[in-house]
C-alpha cells in the first residue's frame, strides 16, 4: 500500500529531491526570479507535452511536434508582418494568434487523418510530417531566421515576459491548461473514453465508443497545443529559425512517460506530465548553476535522472 | 586539335548561331565541379548555402562553359553518401565543407585516386596532402581577437561568462585560444557552458548565469544567433547597464545593431559564410582561364566595430 502510493507519487518525490540538491548545490537555485525562469521557460514544453499526454493515453504518438512549432511560429511570423500595415500592430498580432492556432490545428488534423484514415502507422507518419515541416521552415527561411516585425515586438512582448500578481503570462496559461487537461483526462467523457481507446481499441469501438472520432480528436488537441505554445515562444526571441523545436518532442515523450503516463496508452495523468515538465527543466537549471562537472556530461545527468525517475515508479505501479 | 573540335562541336550545337565565333558559349560544358556543403540547419549554414547559390550563379553566367552540381547534407553520412553520388556524375574538381575530417578523408580521397581536384573549405581533410586547394577561416584567430576585445574593454581585469558553442574540434581550438590569450590579463571566466550556437539554449544559459553570478561584466557568446538569445535574456534581467556582449560569425542582424549603435552589443568578429565564394571561384578559375593554384588561403577573422561595419554588411542574407 506504501509501495503503491510511494510509486504513484514517483513524479512528485523526484521533483522534491531535486529541489533539495538544487537548495544544496546553489545559493541562488531557491530565489524567486530563478524557480521562475525555470517555469516559464518549461512552459513552451509543457504544453506541448500535455497534449502528448492525450495521445499517449489513447495509444498514438506524435513526433512531429518540433517541427511543427518552428513551422507554425514561421507562418505564424510570416502572416503577421504581412498584417501589419492594413491592421495595425494590435490587430496583426491578435489576427497571427489566431492563425497560429488554425496552422496548429490544421497540422494535428493531417496527422490525425493519416493515422486514423489512412491507417498507417503513428510512429511513421508523424516521422513523415516531421521531416516535411522541419524541411520546410528550413526552406522558408532560407536557412537563417524569420524575424517578427520591430513594431510587433513591444506589442506581443508581454505574451512572454509580462506577469500578472507577479506570475508570468506563459505560467499562468500552462497552469491552466494543465488545469483544463487534469479535468478532462480524469472528469470528463473525453478523457475515460481515449483512456479506454488507449488499453483496447476493440473493446472499446464495441462499447459504442467513436474510436477514429477520439483518436482524431487528440491528434487535433495536439495540434492546438502546439499553436498555443508558438504564441509564448514567438515573443521571446521574436525569431524562428531552422534549429527552432529540435528534439521537442522528444523532451515531450520523456516529460510524458517520467509523469507515469504509460507509453502503451490506457493510463495516462497530467499533473505526472507537470511533474515531468519541471523535473527536466529543473535538471537543466541546475547544472547551468553548478560547475561540479564538465559540461560534456550535462546529457549523462539528464538521461540518468529520466530513468531514475521512471524506475522509481515502475518498481511499483507493476505489481 | 582538341579544341578546334569542341568549337565545331560547339557549333554544331548552337546550330548556325552567330556565337560560332566565341569558344565554347553554346551548351556545351567543358567541365563539371561538384559542391558538397552542409544543409542550412542553422544561421551560419544557413548564410553559407546563401552565399554559394550567389557564387554559383555568378559563375555560371560569367563561364557557361562551367557545369556546378551542389549537394547539401544535414549529417555525415549523408554527406559522404553525396560525395559518392557527386564522382558518380563524373565531376572534374571537388569543393567540399567536410562536416567532420575523419569520416570525409577516405571518400574524398577516392576521389582525388580518381583524379579529380580537390577543395577543402573550413576545415581541412585529417590527412596530409588530399586537398589541392584549401580555404578556410582562421578559428584560434577568432578567439584571439575575441579575448583582445575583452582585453580592451577591461584592462583592469573584469569578470566574464563564456558560452560554448557545439562540442566540435573547431569549437575546441577557438576556445582554447580564447583562454590562453586571456591568461594573466585579471580576466576572470566564471563558467563556460554549451549554448550549442542556438539562440533558445543561449536564452536559458544566459538567464542562468544572470541568476547565478552577481556581477558580470561581459559575455561571450561565440556566436551571434546565442548573442541574441543571450541579449533577450539580459534585457529580462534588466543588467545592460555596465555589461558588454559579443557574438560572432557576422550575422547581418547583429551587424545592423552595430551600425546603430546598440548599447550592448559594439563589436563583432567576422568569421565569414563568404568563404565559399573565393573557394569555387578559385577552382572554376582553374577550369574557366587555366590558372592551376594550388595552395591555402586562410581568410582572417577580423573584429567589426561601427566603423568598418558597412562592409560586411548584406542584408539580404538569411544570416
Amino acid at each position: 500500500m506504501i509501495r503503491n502510493f510511494l510509486g504513484r507519487l514517483g513524479p512528485l518525490l523526484a521533483l522534491v529531491l531535486l529541489f533539495l540538491a538544487g537548495s544544496l548545490l546553489s545559493p541562488t537555485f531557491l530565489t524567486s526570479e530563478n524557480l521562475l525562469n525555470v517555469l516559464t521557460r518549461s512552459s513552451v514544453i509543457g504544453i506541448i507535452a500535455i497534449g502528448a499526454t492525450f495521445i499517449i493515453t489513447a495509444r498514438g504518438l506524435d513526433l512531429s511536434v518540433g517541427a511543427m512549432a518552428a513551422l507554425v511560429a514561421g507562418l505564424s511570423i510570416l502572416c503577421m508582418n504581412a498584417l501589419l500595415p492594413m491592421t495595425g500592430a494590435v490587430g496583426a498580432l491578435i489576427l497571427g494568434l489566431l492563425l497560429a492556432f488554425a496552422f496548429g490545428g490544421a497540422a494535428g488534423l493531417v496527422n490525425g487523418g493519416l493515422v486514423v484514415w489512412g491507417r498507417i502507422d503513428a510512429f511513421i507518419v508523424t516521422l513523415g510530417t516531421m521531416g516535411i515541416m522541419r524541411s520546410l521552415i528550413t526552406w522558408m527561411s532560407d536557412g537563417g531566421s524569420i524575424s517578427l516585425d520591430f513594431a510587433l515586438r513591444g506589442v506581443g512582448r508581454p505574451l512572454y515576459y509580462g506577469t500578472v500578481l507577479g506570475i508570468p503570462v506563459p505560467v499562468l496559461i500552462f497552469a491552466a491548461l494543465a488545469i483544463l487537461g487534469e479535468i478532462a483526462m480524469t472528469r470528463l467523457r473525453f478523457g475515460r473514453h481515449i483512456t479506454a481507446i488507449g488499453s483496447n481499441a476493440e473493446v472499446a469501438r464495441h462499447s459504442a465508443i467513436r474510436v477514429d472520432r477520439m483518436r482524431m480528436a487528440t491528434y487535433a488537441l495536439q495540434g492546438l497545443c502546439v499553436g498555443l505554445a508558438t504564441l509564448i515562444y514567438i515573443p521571446r526571441l521574436g525569431a524562428v529559425t531552422p534549429s527552432t523545436g529540435m528534439l521537442w518532442e522528444l523532451e515531450a515523450i520523456a516529460a510524458v512517460i517520467i509523469g507515469g503516463t504509460a507509453l502503451s496508452g490506457g493510463y495516462g495523468r497530467v499533473w505526472g506530465t507537470v511533474a515531468g515538465v519541471l523535473i527536466l527543466g529543473l535538471v537543466a537549471n541546475i547544472l547551468n548553476l553548478t560547475s561540479f562537472t564538465s559540461p560534456h556530461l550535462n546529457g549523462a545527468f539528464q538521461g540518468a535522472i529520466i530513468v531514475i525517475a521512471v524506475f522509481l515508479q515502475r518498481r511499483s505501479t507493476s505489481r | 586539335m582538341k579544341l578546334t573540335r569542341r568549337l565545331i562541336l560547339a557549333a554544331g550545337a548552337a546550330g548556325l548561331a552567330l556565337s560560332s565565333a566565341l569558344p565554347a558559349t553554346g551548351q556545351e560544358k567543358t567541365a563539371k565541379i561538384g559542391i558538397a556543403i552542409p544543409a542550412a540547419t542553422h544561421g551560419w549554414t544557413g548564410g553559407l548555402n546563401f552565399h554559394t547559390e550567389r557564387t554559383i550563379k555568378a559563375m555560371e553566367a560569367a563561364f557557361p562553359q562551367l557545369e556546378f552540381v551542389l549537394t547539401t547534407a544535414g549529417d555525415v553520412q549523408t554527406q559522404v553518401n553525396n560525395v559518392e553520388d557527386l564522382i558518380a556524375q563524373q565531376i572534374d574538381a571537388l569543393v567540399i565543407l567536410p562536416m567532420e575530417s575523419d569520416p570525409l578523408t577516405e571518400p574524398v580521397k577516392a576521389a582525388k585516386d580518381r583524379g579529380i581536384f580537390i577543395t577543402a573549405v573550413d576545415r581541412g581533410l585529417s590527412e596530409e596532402g588530399v586537398e589541392d586547394l584549401y580555404v578556410g577561416g582562421n578559428n584560434p584567430q577568432y578567439g584571439v581577437v575575441a579575448a583582445e576585445y575583452f582585453k580592451s574593454k577591461f584592462p583592469e581585469g573584469g569578470k566574464i561568462v563564456v558560452m560554448r558553442g557545439i562540442p566540435t574540434a573547431i569549437d575546441n581550438i577557438r576556445i582554447e585560444a580564447f583562454q590562453k590569450t586571456l591568461e594573466g590579463s585579471g580576466i576572470e571566466i566564471l563558467d563556460m557552458q554549451y549554448a550549442n550556437w542556438n539562440p533558445d539554449k543561449a536564452f536559458e544559459v544566459m538567464q542562468d548565469y544572470l541568476t547565478r553570478f552577481p556581477e558580470i561584466d561581459g559575455v561571450w557568446a561565440g556566436d551571434d544567433d546565442a548573442a541574441l538569445g543571450a541579449r533577450a535574456a539580459i534585457e529580462q534581467a534588466g543588467r545592460e547597464e555596465g555589461m558588454v556582449l559579443l557574438g560572432g560569425s557576422g550575422m547581418n542582424r547583429v551587424i545592423k545593431m552595430i551600425m546603430d549603435g546598440d548599447k550592448l552589443i559594439d563589436a563583432n568578429i567576422f568569421y565569414p559564410p563568404t568563404l565559399i565564394a573565393p573557394a569555387i571561384e578559385v577552382t572554376a578559375m582553374r577550369y574557366a582561364r587555366q590558372s592551376p593554384i594550388r595552395g591555402r588561403y586562410v581568410l582572417d577573422s577580423p573584429l567589426i566595430t561601427k566603423e568598418n561595419a558597412e562592409e560586411f554588411y548584406f542584408p539580404d542574407s538569411p544570416y
